[in-house]
């Protein structure tokens, strides 16, 4: 089993690879010749107004809860999914009455307007 | 040393060092940071134990899930990352002591765990297995249409929650 995630491994660390060489590159060839105006924070290429740590609207929230709850949801269907061809139909019936009770508290938030983007 | 046996050095290195730096940073956000490391580590974990699913469900759950829903709570808390306000509250004299008793248990219970058991050789298609359990009407079928009420309450109960100003 340790073999198959040698895979994994292997893609891993040609992530992190991916992830840390270019910027370790730049940080060895660069001149490193700093001033104020090359230090400022900029986004897009647009200064930033105000402080970067905004406190953000609690609506957000929501979504963040609903995220993973649907999360959970899936690790539930994940071994169902699988077992799928070996099941009777009672067993995809109450796969399919999970799904629909979780879709109430879709529709719920949604009528709620929870799903709207303020 | 095996190969297994260093990775598991390794994962339990990354595991507890990013677990002190949860606790050592004074700022909250890089300490959400390092705890989803430290998620990271137990999910290598769980490989180390052949438990793939489990492994699997650490990443999508605790460092998909819960540290995204802690970073937000971080984001939405007010002036959390004001540096004028001090991050240690009074409390600490009522955690420190409860902090104690906890460790005097866990060392407590460590030290009369006695010698590892061998444990039985996990089935090829546990996952397999694992899925017709969840819908079998004698294994964990009311269990699991049960956990959708609670996740369906869970979601009620955030928007309630979320809503209130």
């Amino acid at each position: 089993m340790l073999n198959q995630f040698a895979f994994i491994g292997c893609f891993l660390l040609v992530a992190l690879t991916f992830g840390i060489a270019p910027p370790a590159l730049a940080w060895l060839f660069r001149p490193k010749k700093p001033n104020p105006r090359k230090s400022q924070i900029y986004e897009c290429g647009m200064q930033t107004h105000g402080e970067t740590w905004v406190q953000f609207k609690a609506q957000y929230y929501t979504f963040a809860i609903a995220f993973v709850l649907f999360d959970v949801e899936a690790v539930f269907l994940l071994p169902w999914a699988l077992a799928y061809n070996a099941l009777a139909l009672y067993a995809v019936i109450e796969a399919v009455i999970f799904i629909a009770i979780l879709l109430v508290g879709l529709f719920y938030l949604w009528r709620k307007r929870a799903l709207e983007w303020m | 040393m095996t190969l297994e046996q260093i990775l598991f050095l390794l994962f339990a290195a990354i595991t507890l060092g990013a677990a002190l730096m949860v606790v050592l940073r004074r700022n909250v956000f890089h300490a959400a940071l390092f705890m989803i490391l430290s998620f990271f580590g137990v999910a290598g974990l769980y490989v180390l134990l052949e438990a793939p699913f489990l492994a699997a469900v650490q990443l999508i759950i605790y460092i998909g899930g819960i540290a995204i829903l802690i970073v937000f709570a971080i984001m939405l808390t007010r002036d959390l990352m004001n540096p004028n306000i001090p991050g240690a509250i009074d409390q600490w004299k009522w955690a420190a002591p409860v902090a104690l008793l906890l460790c005097a248990m866990l060392i407590w219970m460590a030290l009369g765990w006695g010698r590892a058991t061998p444990a039985a050789p996990v089935p090829d298609n546990s996952l397999h297995l694992l899925g017709r359990t969840l819908v079998d009407a004698e294994g964990l079928a009311l269990p699991f249409e049960v956990a959708s009420v609670l996740l369906l309450v869970a979601l009620i109960g955030a928007v309630t929650v979320a809503r209130e100003r």
